[in-house]
This record gives structure tokens, sequence and C-alpha cells, in this order.
């Protein structure tokens, strides 16, 4: 096996953080603009909680919110008797590691996508009521076109977050090869081993790929969706 | 009648009280900034609620307190022209025009070749000056077939050679839609041969 050759074992990561990413960005994505839209056009009391409790993951010790979800999804937590009642459970399976994520990207999602409502000439969605544009329209050819650009950015920031999620993961689903074993999580095994090396250094130049990869599509849907302003 | 109007409206910490009524084709509000010349206008169009009174035009209830009445401005069918324009920024010219969905893609060509956009359709309005968005604008509230049209100071930041060219426009249009304008410029007022408000 040459130096640039992935082992089984690695291509089992990727694959693993891909779809971990994936399927954590896309779920969490419709949460995280129901929040944004909550928190900036609507007034309801206990605001403030909603969006600390949003806000949390960001400040609180990856570790911490791992141990959170360990208690709410494991056998005796609420989340963990709801699933167990329809037959599923998410510890140690990649569906956990996929939620752990969700919910750490869950406030870089919101943020973008909240600034750029707030940021939104409102008074445009009037002036296409006045030409008879029901709710639901002027939702789909005003509003989500205007604020495009913050659902792309809250969408990669997302993605990068999930991609890169250790803490909580290790802590919730714990690191299993080929099920819950993302990325970061096999980087950190390899470095444990001797000889470890070279493969942690591929696997740390594959992350950056993705990460750039996610970058440039991010760029190239932002400059589609802003074109109007050059 | 077109517009027979009697609201209160609330201003920050005061109500104002404003009642007309005309069956004239053009309407000039007309007073010094500050009194609620747009307020009136966008009560009209739904997008103030007034704190009382009614609002009929065209012979349509579309505000009465008393009977609880107040249709959304999206069914008010009322064409409005906005002082500050607000085209729609990513839509091109052609598609602002025909943001309504009443007209055809004939009407639309044609109604820019009336107003002399017929080179711009292809526009962001950003790339467009102040008298081409103004027309624009006029152009997308008359392509949605209104019962009447409101104009917030169509004719402000033009200068006189467009302004001009504005009144014959509006003038134009008049034959066929009743106009409320707001303004506070009696020439403009007098060039129209508008029945006066004084607000």
């Amino acid at each position: 096996m040459n130096g640039l050759e992935l082992s089984l074992a690695e291509s089992a990561a990727i694959l693993v953080s891909l779809k971990v990413a994936g399927v954590a960005t896309l779920c969490t994505m419709p949460v995280a603009f129901g929040l944004a839209f909550l928190l900036a056009r609507q007034r309801f009391p206990g605001k403030p909680v909603i969006d600390a409790l949003v806000n949390l993951p960001l400040v609180m010790p990856p570790v911490v919110t791992g141990y959170l979800l360990l208690l709410a999804f494991g056998r005796s937590g609420w989340a963990g008797q709801a699933l167990a009642s329809v037959g599923v459970s998410v510890l140690f399976r990649w569906t956990g590691a996929a939620i752990a994520a969700g919910v750490m990207a869950l406030p870089l999602m919101v943020s973008p996508m909240r600034l750029a409502l707030e940021g939104m000439d409102r008074r445009l969605e009037a002036a296409a009521a006045t030409l008879g544009a029901t709710r639901r329209r002027v939702f789909a050819t005003i509003t989500l076109p205007l604020i495009l650009p913050g659902i792309i950015a809250g969408t990669v920031l997302g993605f990068a977050k999930a991609l890169g999620e250790f803490g909580a993961t290790a802590i919730f689903v714990s690191s299993i090869p080929g099920e819950t074993e993302t990325l970061p999580l096999a980087i950190n095994a390899l470095l444990q081993v001797p000889g470890g090396e070279a493969a942690a250094l591929r696997l740390a130049v594959l992350s950056i790929v993705i990460a750039l990869a996610a970058l440039v599509a991010a760029q190239y849907w932002q400059r589609r969706a802003v074109r109007h302003r050059s | 009648m077109n517009f027979d109007i009697d609201v209160r409206l609330q201003r920050g910490d005061f109500t104002s009280e404003f009642a007309f009524v005309s069956d004239a084709a053009v309407t000039a509000l007309v007073g010094p900034s500050g009194h609620g010349k747009t307020s009136l206008l966008l009560a009209v169009a739904g997008l103030v609620r007034p704190v009382g009174g009614h609002i009929h035009v065209g012979g349509r209830t579309l505000f009465d307190a008393a009977a609880g009445i107040d249709v959304p401005a999206r069914n008010r069918n009322l064409g409005v022209m906005f002082q500050d324009v607000r085209l729609f920024p990513h839509l091109t010219v052609r598609a602002n025009l025909g943001y309504a969905g009443r007209a055809t893609p004939d009407d639309v060509v044609a109604m820019a070749a009336r107003l002399g956009l017929s080179a711009l359709l292809d526009r962001w309005p950003r790339h467009l000056s102040g008298g081409e968005a103004r027309r624009t604008a006029l152009g997308r509230a008359l392509l949605a077939k209104p019962a009447a049209l409101l104009l917030d100071e169509p004719l402000a930041h033009l200068d006189s050679a467009l302004a001009h060219e504005m009144i014959a426009l509006l003038a134009d249009i008049s034959r066929t839609v009743p106009l409320l304008h707001v303004t506070h410029d009696l020439d403009e007022v007098e060039q129209l041969g508008a029945t006066i408000v004084r607000i």
C-alpha cells in the first residue's frame, strides 16, 4: 500500500463523517430556520429563554452537551424511552452521532438565518401584498430569495461544525469504527497508537479537502443568490 | 364616489383624523411634511390600520371599524407607487412589472413601451436611474389592473424634464384609473387638474 491509498477503516471514517454531517445538516436546517423565523419575527413570552437555549451548545463544554444527550437518550431518559417505545435506539449508532452533530450545529445555523431575516427590508413584503400576493407567495418569491445568502451561510457553518464535532459525539455515542467513528474521532484514535501518524495525516488532509469543497460550493451558491447586486 | 374616507390614525402619541370625499379623476392630498399624508395613503392601501372610521374606494368598503371590516392589503386591488419605490431588488424590470401575475408577457412588453422601459426589461433594479425606477414602479402597479392608484410623491427627486414626462403619463393614466396623489407641490396638482384635499 503506498502512502496515498486509504485503508478500509479510513474510507469508513470518511463515509461515516459525510453521512453523519450530511444528515445532521439536512435535518437541522428546517428546525434552525423555524427558530430563526420565530426569534426574528415573533414576539412571545419566554423569548430570551428560547434564545439562550438555542445558543447553549455554543458556550457549554461539548462534553457536557454529550453527557446531557446521553442522559436524555439513555434507557431511562425521556427521549430514550419515547424512542424505545417505537423500537428505536440511537445509542452507539450513527443516528446518535448525527443528533449530537445537529445539536452542536444548531446555534451556528440559526444565527446567520436570523440576521438575514432581521436585516431584510420588510417594506418589500408590504409592496408585494399590495400587488395581490398571498402570504405564501410573498414568502416564496420575496422573503426566501432575499434571505437565501443567510440560509446558505448557516447551512455551510452547520455542515462544517457537524463535520468537526468531537466532544459531544465521543461522549454520547462513543467511537465505533464504521458506525460512529467520524474523521475527528478516527484521527484521535490513530494518534493514540504507535505508527498511526501517517494515516492520521491522510485523514487530516481529507478533512481539509472536504471543508474546502463545502466552502467553494457555498461561495458559488452565494454568488448566484446575490447576482442582482453586482 | 371614487374615494370616501373618514379615518382616525394613531401616529405616535396622538391620533389624527382625516376625512374627505372625492369623485375626481385625480385627488391630491396636499399639506406640509409630517402631517400624516403618507400614513393616510398607507391606511387606504391596507398597510396601516386605522383606529376608527371607514375607507370606501370606488363604492367598495375596504375598512369599517364599526362593522368590523378590514380587507387585507392583498385583496384591496389598489395599485401603490411608494415614495421609496420598493422595486424587488432580486427581480429584473420585466419580472417586477409582471409580479402581480394579472398581465400577459405581451402586456408587460406593451407597458414597458408606454413607459419608455423597453430597453431595460432585463436589467436589475439597482442599475436603473431614479426616473426609470419610478416608471417601473408605476408600471408594476398598473399591471395589477387596480381599481385605483395611490401615489406617494411620484415626482420626488425627478428633474424638471422627467417630472414633466411623469405628469403627462399620470394625466393619461387618470383617464382610466382614479388617482389618489400625495404631494406638497401645488404646481404639480394644478398641471394634473386635481381636486385638492388639504391635510
